[in-house]
């Protein structure tokens, strides 16, 4: 739940060859005339994409890191924003850098380990219920896990009368609450992907005398390599982007993630003074996101195709 | 040999998942928390019984899934239902009975030369000082030490686990932060509430910084018609609607309510109530106004930035394509943050640069453009992806078939490309519908919900239902968890009735195998 990334399901069952649909197509051949007016209206659509980045990149580089002295195209250059970053005690910018890492980090990889031997159950073993168990799953999606925010709250207020460490305000906690996702979509999606292995390996290996855990670990885990990277992307993109529940859970200033941390301040009287600041960092927490799509374009958008939405 | 450290390994994990559950139930049951106890155990149970035998094997890998479903989503969705029908909220929280310790508690009166405790004030260890419950540190003229609970009275803390000063406070207890006089001061109020009951019928209250007394109680309780008698105003309180409440008609209460059942009366509030009534009407159609605008937007201009790059003679789309795709790269909240200060009135990029003094976060209908303008931005390469990825996998001889049939380049797209472009990225397009319809930290981010005009603080111009059920909850100056909780049911059925159709056709359904 509340992985946003997650949300809604369209299940299609995916093929090992599905993100290949979007690769470079077709033949080169020379560039005619009538290509002009597709490379005029695209630079048009580049300047509409990619103007309030430049706005962001200038503002950063903006020496009085003010909302009212920055503009479009860099006019000084400062690093002074940057610096600041790591200067005021009340904003700890890097410790909500290490928040957010450490919760998505583990809850990606959490939920990937959950959904994938869950999947491997659907796709590979027969069980009483197992038809009923994946219908439910898709069932259960249409309760968008969003309205479940009080009945969380409440939850983890009370846990962490028993277990501080895994109460509200805590890293462990929120990483806890994530896990109500791990079922979602990601296990249709991992199921369709696991079908696509011929069953012929497993039974191969059975007779080899491997147990069900040493296939499961040793070999379907490494033949499924592409969509795990899949769903562990789709799920840290999620889980990075994530606000709604972060921000109930997570009252400390010492506990926040970037997004509840950057909220905050962008709330306060003086936020058009602190610009720069929140400038410089939204650029910092950009970049390891922006660079995980640009390298993994083709499983993201493999992914994104087959059943989520941002 | 190679097996047995695997078994090893297996029976290694079983002994530290168990222990944990073991240690779990202990703390649970010190608490006195036995259903929980209960369900711990059978977890455990089922842990020794799935994993230890070589028999049911599907469990194996399905119990950590189907524990986190149970446990983090039907529960909450139950959890959910069942506050709905409460009145659970801000003066709800507690039981009847705690309310009603609470006012004894709260009436004491110190009585001239009774002894005073030296007291600190704390919160358990990992909650949150300026938002979790509070407790007193006490200790005693003896020297005992205790920790004071205003539900649970007095309980002695052992002397080791303690750190006095000199004139014997509590500067430090283990399992407990201690606060210090600016948090305590920040906390004025709460602390003003709080007294801690103790068994005689009295209580413990603070005074300043570091004493508290010991006082008798001038309300008093009479079991047996549950009523209650204040000697300074000289008059009875009975129950009513969740309030001890002057049973002489003047309407006074004590401000410690109790959490109780109101049946629909939370649904009435939302149907019936002047405010809700004409609100929620208009959230709704906002609501679907922005979530349908939105998917129809970023569809439009993502297809035709697709159909623009959908030509095999243009040169350089892989790099249009990796510059296109980061406004979907960048984190949603980034965006919202950003776009609220290039949308600020005064000093914003877009008014400085169109030279405009529109107040975009403050009109209502300047505030629902840029919400839609913001997730046009936000959405539009999603859908560009999208239907590239469609208009790729579309047969070229279906298109040169309608060329050779004489069909134009405009008939060709009408008839041909849309129809086939719709098949594939329909499913998507109601999912993109349905995750906007609730899409909560873009409108929080960027307007809160805002802007609240006509003197209106409850509905604001831009709010979802999901904004105003969050606030309802969390923010507002009267949280109810009953009343959110019942508008997030209203959500629900809402979805669920605009979900049902397009559920119903989705072909997965008949297709497991």
């Amino acid at each position: 739940m509340s992985i946003p990334g997650t949300g809604a399901p369209a299940p299609v069952p995916v093929t090992p060859d599905a993100p290949q649909q979007l690769t470079e197509s077709r033949a080169g051949g020379a560039g005619g005339g009538s290509m002009w007016w597709r490379h005029a209206l695209g630079i048009l659509a580049l300047v509409w994409a990619l103007f309030p980045i430049m706005f962001l990149l200038s503002a950063a580089l903006n020496p009085s890191g003010q909302l009212n002295s920055s503009s479009l195209f860099p006019t000084d250059f400062s690093m002074a924003n940057f610096q600041s970053l790591s200067q005021d005690p009340g904003r700890p910018y890097w410790t909500w850098y290490k928040n957010s890492l450490v919760i998505c980090l583990s809850g990606a990889l959490l939920s990937m380990f959950i959904a994938s031997l869950a999947a491997y159950a659907f796709s590979r073993l027969r069980f009483a219920g197992r038809r009923p168990g994946l219908l439910a799953l898709l069932l259960l999606q249409l309760f968008p896990a969003v309205l479940a925010l009080v009945a969380m709250y409440i939850t983890f207020s009370r846990i962490g009368d028993v277990l501080p460490a895994f109460g509200l305000n805590t890293t462990m906690g929120l990483i806890l609450a994530y896990m109500g996702g791990a079922m979602g979509s990601n296990v249709w999606l991992l199921k369709g992907y696991f079908d696509t292995i011929p069953k012929e390996m497993d039974e191969a290996a059975i007779v080899d005398g491997a147990s069900h855990a040493r296939i499961f670990f040793t070999m379907t885990l490494r033949l499924v390599g592409p969509i795990l990277v899949t769903v562990f992307m789709l799920g840290f993109v999620g889980l990075f982007s994530e606000f709604m529940l972060a921000s109930v859970f997570l009252t400390d200033v010492d506990q926040q993630t970037l997004g509840v941390g950057l909220w905050g301040l962008s709330r306060g009287i003086d936020a058009n003074q602190r610009f720069g600041f929140f400038a410089a960092g939204s650029l910092l927490c950009s970049l390891p996101v922006m660079i995980l799509y640009l390298a993994f374009q083709k499983q993201l958008v493999g992914g994104l195709t087959q059943g989520s939405v941002k | 040999m190679n097996k047995s450290i695997y078994v090893a390994l297996k029976w290694v994990l079983i002994v530290v998942a168990l222990v944990f559950v073991f240690w779990l139930a202990a703390q649970l049951a010190m608490q006195g928390a036995w259903l929980a106890v209960t369900l711990t155990a059978f977890v455990g149970l089922c842990i020794l019984l799935i994993y230890s035998t070589k028999r049911a094997v599907p469990m194996k890998y399905l119990f950590p899934g189907i524990l986190a479903l149970l446990g983090l989503q039907i529960w909450p969705m139950l959890l959910t239902i069942s506050i709905a029908f409460t009145n659970y909220g801000n003066g709800h929280l507690g039981t009847q009975e705690e309310a009603r310790n609470q006012i004894v508690a709260n009436s004491v009166q110190e009585v001239p030369g009774s002894p005073r405790y030296k007291a600190s004030v704390a919160v358990k260890s990992g909650q949150p000082k300026a938002t979790g419950p509070l407790k007193l540190l006490l200790t005693s003229p003896e020297g005992k030490t205790y920790v004071g609970d205003p539900k649970e009275g007095l309980s002695e803390l052992p002397e080791g686990d303690v750190t006095k000063s000199t004139i014997g406070k509590i500067t430090a207890a283990k399992g407990y932060d201690v606060l210090n006089a600016r948090e305590i001061n920040a906390r004025g109020k709460d602390l003003g509430e709080l007294a801690v009951p103790t068994d005689d019928g009295g209580g413990i209250k603070m005074v300043g910084l570091s004493e508290a007394f010991v006082g008798k109680a001038t309300v008093t309780y009479d079991a047996a018609k549950d009523t209650l008698y204040s000697e300074v105003t000289k008059k009875t309180y009975a129950p009513k609607n969740a309030f001890y409440t002057a049973t002489d008609g003047s309407g006074d209460t004590f401000s410690q309510g109790w959490r109780e059942n109101v049946g629909l009366a939370n649904f009435k509030t939302i149907f019936t109530d002047p405010t809700f009534r004409s609100g929620f009407f208009k959230i709704f159609v906002w609501n679907v106004v922005f979530a349908l605008g939105t998917v129809l937007l970023t569809f439009i201009l993502g297809m035709l930035i697709a159909l623009l790059f959908n030509h095999p003679r243009l040169k350089g789309k892989g790099i249009y394509r990796s510059l296109l795709i980061l406004p979907y790269a960048i984190p949603a909240f980034v965006t919202a943050l950003l776009w609220k200060g290039m949308f600020n009135q005064d000093y914003g990029l877009i008014n400085q640069t169109l030279h405009l003094g529109t107040d975009w976060l403050g009109n209502p209908w300047a505030a629902k453009a840029a919400v839609l303008i913001t997730n046009l931005w936000l959405g539009f390469p999603y859908m560009f992806l999208v239907c590239t990825g469609a208009l790729q996998s579309i047969p070229g001889d279906v298109q040169e078939a309608a060329r050779i049939d004489g069909a134009n380049a405009m008939q060709t797209l009408r008839k041909i490309t849309m129809p086939l472009l719709l098949v594939a990225v329909g499913p998507l397009l109601i999912a993109s519908y349905g995750f906007n319809f609730n899409n909560f930290s873009l409108i929080y981010l960027l307007t809160e919900g805002g802007p609240f005009t006509g003197g209106n603080a409850t509905i604001g111009d831009t709010d979802l239902l999901i904004t105003l059920a969050y606030r309802l909850a969390f923010s507002g100056a009267n949280p109810s968890y009953g009343l959110a909780s019942a508008v997030s049911i209203v959500i629900f059925a809402l979805v669920a009735i605009m979900s049902l159709p397009g559920f119903r056709a989705t072909k997965a359904l008949e297709e497991i195998n």
